[in-house]
């Protein structure tokens, strides 16, 4: 595992006092003959808000599912505290200190609060569990969450959705230990909601962790980032510090920049602001718009 | 750092009243069906009234229980065994079968049938994982092929249908101690299947309720995809439930070899879906993520007290299957509608 021993990585950057945590060099991802990365390279240092955003099939969620875990590279190396790895479960990973809110929250809806709260680090007093100390917990990480759920007992299926993002992000900000790893934490949230959520990676980053966040927000992302990638159709499109940057750029840049250049020069022709007489359909009858080739395979989820 | 008071607890949430958290609990159709049908056989039973029958009754909801023990585990875990009831049969004929053709110690059966029995359970395991199929086909595989060995390898040995009488073998006496005993407990004979079933259900309830490895099958059977991602070993999970159930079908198969001194090579068959009824009597979901121990042991008390009191009542006994399948419906209808007006308080 450990083949690269203590080398520092190759960009030199690993030479200052406070290098990456985590480093991905070159990170490439097939499924089949789809690349769904190529030569991803990520610097996560501690103590930083490391930003990833991009479009839908941008290849986010291969990205953090390979550093989660989930998912193994087919190309280039990831490297933690200085030594090559490649995560066999998300077990391992989360040996290693990385925890991860998963898009879809990874809750079982049937079972309780605490006891998704709790899944895999439960706390233990001899073989059994430590049931009230475990709800005292959970109750009080929720409650810095800003959410009061006052019977714990409930299954997560009966929260609204806010509440369960809410349980998946304290989890994982309770047992995160070096990196922490948010995917789109703030897409399925309102105003206020995801305003707790951003205080809280700003929370995390105060502790000293590593934080991955995902999103394709870049107001969300500028608010609490320190680093900004940029990936398209997995690849880097944009990589830069915040002082390279300012909000607009990065809001341009999300938007397709060029390519929404060229989209509004495309949607000239459809007439925006025109109203036409409300007619019957047939099944069937509404045109297909005229599309450069290529063009609806480019929004294939990856 | 948000506060407390910032954010008010949310009224739109309610707490559950002690009733609804009660009547939320899986078993608790399970409970009402079993006390139902207790009072109709008294009522209607003049025989299911005798203490003395008890015991009798016990047993039999034994014989199924301490499968349902471990077929409700592996429900909750989201996965089948079509293969449980001839497993039973494989493992008392694997016993028999070996310490028989080589003149050993029946111990060294037990052994080699306790083996071969978790063999079978972590190669359901195995396959599952490897095949990704539903465990419903692959178990269904083990069926027919545990169905076509018990047969054949038994004519190959035995000659016949039946495995041979191990009786004159060295440790038959303590190994019929072991299984097939019984003992009093005031007017009533307490076989020991009895005691194992009670063991079983209790070791199985707090297993699931009380160590952490009762959170991980609850959470692979609800949702795997999530127990993965948060850490939860999903596989090692499936292939431990599978091979419980391998044990236990052990432990009934054993019972069954002392007790009759010998095992009918056809036995066992469809009793796979008693053992599956009993669980979902006892509030187990189909789909894995829910359910009880307790309630599938009261699920196979139910069949117990339906088997013995069909008979007792004097009614024609042909009719216990048909009753059989109007009491899952009927316990999956009530579990279903409990399960939602529990979730909607």
């Amino acid at each position: 595992m450990t083949a690269a021993g203590a080398t520092p990585a190759p960009d030199g950057e690993a030479t200052s006092s406070d290098g990456p945590i985590l480093a991905l060099d070159d990170i490439g991802k097939s499924y089949g003959n789809v690349h769904a990365l190529r030569g991803v390279s990520l610097r996560v240092r501690q103590g930083e808000v490391t930003c990833v955003l991009g479009d839908n099939g941008a290849g986010k969620s291969t990205l953090i599912k390979i550093v989660a875990g989930l998912h193994d590279y087919s190309e280039g190396t990831m490297t933690l505290r200085g030594s090559v790895r490649r995560f066999a479960s998300p077990r391992v990973a989360q040996a290693f200190g990385i925890a991860t809110v998963y898009q879809d929250l990874a809750l079982a809806p049937l079972m309780s609060v605490w006891r998704n709260f709790f899944l895999a680090n439960e706390i233990r007093r001899g073989p059994f569990l430590d049931i009230p100390a475990m709800k005292r917990i959970c109750a009080e990480e929720l409650t810095k969450m800003g959410i009061v759920i006052p019977d714990l007992d409930r299954p997560v299926g009966s929260l609204s959705g806010g509440q369960r993002q809410v349980v998946a992000i304290a989890r994982a900000i309770h047992f995160g230990a070096a990196v922490l790893i948010l995917d789109e934490p703030t897409a399925a949230l309102g105003v206020k909601q995801s305003g707790v959520v951003l205080k809280y990676i700003a929370k995390a980053r105060d502790a000293g962790l590593g934080v991955i966040f995902i999103t394709h927000n870049p107001h969300h992302a500028y608010l609490v980032g320190n680093h900004f990638i940029v990936l398209k159709l997995g690849q880097v499109a944009l990589d830069a510090h915040r002082d390279e940057l300012t909000l607009a750029q990065l809001t341009a840049e999300m938007a397709g920049g060029q390519e929404l250049a060229e989209l509004s020069h495309e949607l000239r022709g459809a007439q925006p602001g025109k109203v036409v007489p409300p007619g019957d359909v047939t099944p069937g009858a509404v045109e297909a718009p005229e599309l450069a080739p290529g063009e609806v395979a480019g929004m294939e989820d990856v | 750092m948000t506060t407390v008071t910032a954010t008010p607890a949310d009224d739109r949430v309610a707490t559950r009243s002690v009733a609804a958290s009660f009547l939320g609990r899986p078993e608790i159709g399970a409970l009402v069906g079993a006390v139902a049908l207790a009072t109709l056989f008294l009522l209607v039973a003049p025989a299911f009234r005798s203490v003395g029958n008890i015991g009798t009754i016990l047993y039999g909801s034994s014989t199924i229980g301490i499968m349902a023990v471990a077929v409700a585990l592996l429900m909750i875990g989201g996965e089948f065994d079509l293969s449980a009831g001839v497993a039973v049969t494989t493992s008392g004929l694997a016993a028999a079968h070996l310490a028989w053709y080589f003149s050993l110690n029946v111990w060294v059966g037990v052994a080699f049938a306790l083996a071969l029995a978790l063999g079978i359970g972590a190669f359901n395991g195995w396959l599952l994982h490897v095949t990704g199929l539903p465990s419903f086909l692959v178990t269904l595989g083990t069926f027919f092929v545990l169905q076509g060995a018990n047969l054949a390898l038994t004519r190959l040995v035995a000659g016949g249908v039946s495995s041979n009488s191990l009786n004159d073998l060295d440790g038959f006496d303590g190994a019929k101690a072991v299984f097939a005993s019984s003992f009093d407990l005031g007017p009533i004979e307490i076989k020991v299947p009895i005691a194992f079933w009670l063991v079983l259900t209790v070791v199985g309830g707090v297993v699931l309720l009380r160590t952490h490895y009762g959170s991980w099958i609850f959470a692979v059977g609800g949702d795997p995809a999530a127990a993965r991602a948060v850490g939860v070993p999903v596989i090692a999970t499936k292939v431990a439930l599978f091979m419980t159930v391998g044990f236990c079908a052990w432990l009934l198969g054993m019972h069954n070899l002392f007790n009759y001194n010998n095992v009918q090579s056809g036995q066992g068959v469809g009793n796979e879906f008693i053992y599956i009824i009993s669980s979902v009597i006892g509030g187990c979901l189909l789909t894995g993520g829910y359910g009880s121990v307790v309630g599938a042991t009261v699920g196979a008390l139910i069949f117990g007290m339906t088997q013995l009191g069909i008979t007792y009542a004097g009614w024609d006994p042909d009719w216990f299957k048909t009753f059989l399948g109007i009491m899952l419906i009927a316990a999956t209808l009530v579990n279903l509608q409990v399960k939602q007006k529990a979730d909607a308080r």
